[in-house]
């Protein structure tokens, strides 16, 4: 899920205003995008890169093992199985709202074709320096900075502002991992977070994360065995409980998914939990930092 | 979308052939004394999309009409969990040998269909869970392979249902059945009762609509219960914007949840109170002109916060927004702004030139003077 600029990428949608305008910047800051999918317009070139009329035919002529959908809601399931059975390794899904139903036939049929889903209801996932696949300001200098932080936010936005801090800091990112805002995706906090345990070019490890769900506290069950310093800022504190917070997924009912049963399973796992965005880089900074086994890294208020 | 019980018995139950027992919606007493007429002893049931009903007092039995109508001028009007019950559902009273749960719903850890099926109806799933946890049968479904009888049967293997049995599993099939085919997001019967004469009857249903799917459920949509939402959430909902309002005195405007929320976090975090959750995130970042509105409305709003960051949201079209309808509002609460991210330069500018008004340069900033104007 850390995309690299040999990945040749497939963009189902190609041709609507979102999927021009994104290939556009995704191919302007080095992303390897061969091919586009288009049964109406296939045979045709779009913005520099070649149509063809299936995922599959795609794959035979140019390649591909990554694709990404500006598919609208009704549409979306078919398109996904089909790059799925197509043999695509990495899919990631950015349309928000598709009904929960298909999202499961997505992920059933990612699992039968040994495909990776990210999403859906993501912004994408940025490799900077590098490229980029989805709908996140890569090429803004401000927000990113190659560099050795690895980010995983739910939230589009809220990562985007993350990411902005770090590099005021002047800490560049490994990798930014949008798995996206939706209650049944196909890549979690904690699977993002093994990779980027994983990952050479990654020192540490920034978790975005949102109250609603409980992948916090799975990825937290992770974070016990890791050793790269790990910092996160959980969203909804504030949220009243029983609404749901715009994503489907940040619902609080009851205790599950609360802020506090996020906070403290990552704290618990030593992850440094802050209050603010702004506070990210200065815990990212003091965990990097050499230290005493055993010392604990303190963020002022 | 929630469903009111009579409204899940009729429109999927009964749709699907699962059983209920007869009954007759009502709206005054009158017409649930009628009801009780024709269905001889019966119960009086409180109609309001929320659980915990029988506790609330909104479920009583109701031996003769008079009865009937004595309770259903008691219940009508009543309030529970925020809703005024206006409807009444009046059904035949049912001799309940045994009682059963059962449902299907969404399981996002596995991403699959889940069946749940107790022996232990009438609790709630939550009490089920807590006192009685090896008295439930959890099945995760493959999606696209639909369950045989004989898949539904195993799955209920040592539930000693016994002369039960074959009509549960049929039940159980039509409940699955119905699930997809109404793209439900919970659908439960709970108490699913076996009666004195034999029958397997849902004495009472839960179904939550996936909102995401109401574009092609429309005749199902229309039987939905309308939400309990104040007069400006339902001017967002009718312009498809998500507000929710609060009692704080700091109005949000931000684009996406994750950064709507982390605003309101920071507001807490200083010290001051929220007024909304408002979100323009993905398509609805070309609304921030009637967004503004909304949150100007309230008038609890004392000082606005504007955060925007700009990932697929373009900050110069939200900032544009924001500039107009300032100009055509005129309000007199102060503002602060904080912008970053894609077009943040034509942005800032935007607001500078438009509205003579220096964004902050860090989030934080602009919350903590908001925070202070407000008090």
């Amino acid at each position: 899920m850390i995309v690299r600029k040999k990945d040749r990428v497939v963009v189902l949608g190609i041709t609507g205003k979102q999927g021009t305008f994104w290939t556009e910047k995704m191919i302007a800051y080095g992303t390897n995008v061969v091919a586009g999918v288009n049964p109406k317009r296939a045979g045709e070139i779009h913005v520099g890169v070649p149509i063809f009329p299936s995922t599959a035919e795609a794959i035979e002529k140019v390649g591909g093992e990554v694709g990404v959908m500006f598919i609208p809601p009704p549409m979306a399931k078919d398109a996904a199985v089909s790059a799925a059975e197509a043999g695509l390794k990495l899919l990631v899904v950015l349309t928000e709202h598709i009904p929960a139903q298909d999202v499961m036939v997505i992920h059933a049929a990612a699992a039968k074709y040994g495909a990776r889903i990210i999403g859906p209801n993501t912004a994408g996932l940025v490799t900077p320096g590098e490229c980029f696949i989805g709908i996140m300001p890569a090429f803004v200098p401000s927000v990113f900075k190659p560099g050795r932080v690895g980010v995983i936010s739910r939230s589009g936005s809220l990562g985007t502002l993350v990411c902005l801090n770090l590099t005021r800091a002047g800490l560049g990112q490994s990798a930014f991992i949008g798995i996206g805002g939706d209650p049944m995706i196909g890549t979690t906090t904690r699977d993002a977070l093994e990779a980027l345990d994983k990952d050479v070019r990654t020192d540490s490890v920034v978790i975005v994360g949102e109250i609603g769900g409980v992948m916090e506290e799975s990825a937290a069950d992770y974070a016990k065995r890791m050793t790269k310093p790990t910092v996160a800022l959980i969203a909804g504190a504030a949220a009243p409980t029983g609404k749901k917070m715009g994503h489907a997924g940040a619902i609080v009912t009851g205790n599950a998914g609360s802020y506090l049963s996020k906070r403290q399973a990552l704290e618990k796992a030593g992850v440094v939990v802050v209050d603010t965005p702004s506070q990210i880089a200065t815990a990212v900074a003091a965990g990097l930092k050499p230290r005493t086994a055993g010392s604990k890294v303190a963020v002022s208020e | 979308m929630n469903f009111e019980e009579y409204a899940a018995k009729s429109l999927v139950l009964r749709a699907a052939g699962i059983p209920v027992p007869h009954g007759i919606l009502c709206i005054n007493a009158a017409e649930a004394a009628m009801a009780a007429s024709k269905l001889g002893p019966c119960v009086v049931k409180a109609q309001v999309p929320a659980g915990k009903r029988g506790k609330a007092g909104g479920i009583k039995s109701a031996p003769t009409p008079n009865e009937a109508k004595r309770f259903a001028t008691q219940i009508l009007g009543m309030r529970i969990s925020n809703f005024t019950v206006e409807r009444l559902l009046v059904e035949e009273q049912a001799e309940v040998v045994r009682e059963f749960y059962a449902a299907v719903l969404h399981d996002p850890e596995s991403r699959k269909p889940l069946i749940l099926f107790s022996t232990e109806g009438g609790m709630d799933i939550e009490e089920i869970v807590a006192t009685k946890p090896n008295a439930i049968c959890r099945t995760q479904v493959d999606i696209d392979q639909t369950p045989s009888q004989k898949d539904f049967a195993s799955m209920l293997t040592g539930a000693s249902l016994g002369i039960a049995a074959p009509k549960i599993v049929a039940i159980l099939e039509k409940l699955y059945a119905a699930y997809r085919a109404n793209d439900a997001e919970l659908l439960e019967i709970n108490p699913l009762a076996l009666l004195a004469d034999g029958r397997v009857v849902a004495l009472d249903c839960k179904f939550v609509l996936d909102d995401a799917a109401l574009y092609r459920q429309p005749e199902i949509a229309k039987g939905g219960a309308p939400g309990v939402m104040t007069a400006l959430e339902q001017r967002g909902a009718d312009n498809g914007l998500k507000l929710i309002q609060l009692d704080g005195n700091v109005g949000v405007l931000a684009n996406g949840a994750g950064l709507t929320m982390t605003t309101m976090d920071v507001i807490r975090h200083f010290g001051g109170r929220p007024a909304n959750f408002l979100e323009i995130g993905g398509e609805a970042y070309t609304k921030s002109e009637i967004a503004l509105d909304l949150v100007l409305s309230n008038p609890g709003v004392k000082s606005l916060v504007v955060n925007f960051c700009g990932a697929f949201a373009r900050t110069d079209v939200m900032a544009d927004g924001v500039v107009k309808a300032w100009r055509k509002l005129r309000p007199t609460v102060p503002v602060f702004f904080s912008i970053h991210g894609t077009g943040e330069d034509e942005a800032v500018a935007l607001v500078r030139g438009g509205l003579g008004i220096e964004p902050y340069d860090v989030m934080e900033d602009a919350i903590q003077a908001a925070v202070k104007a407000a008090q």
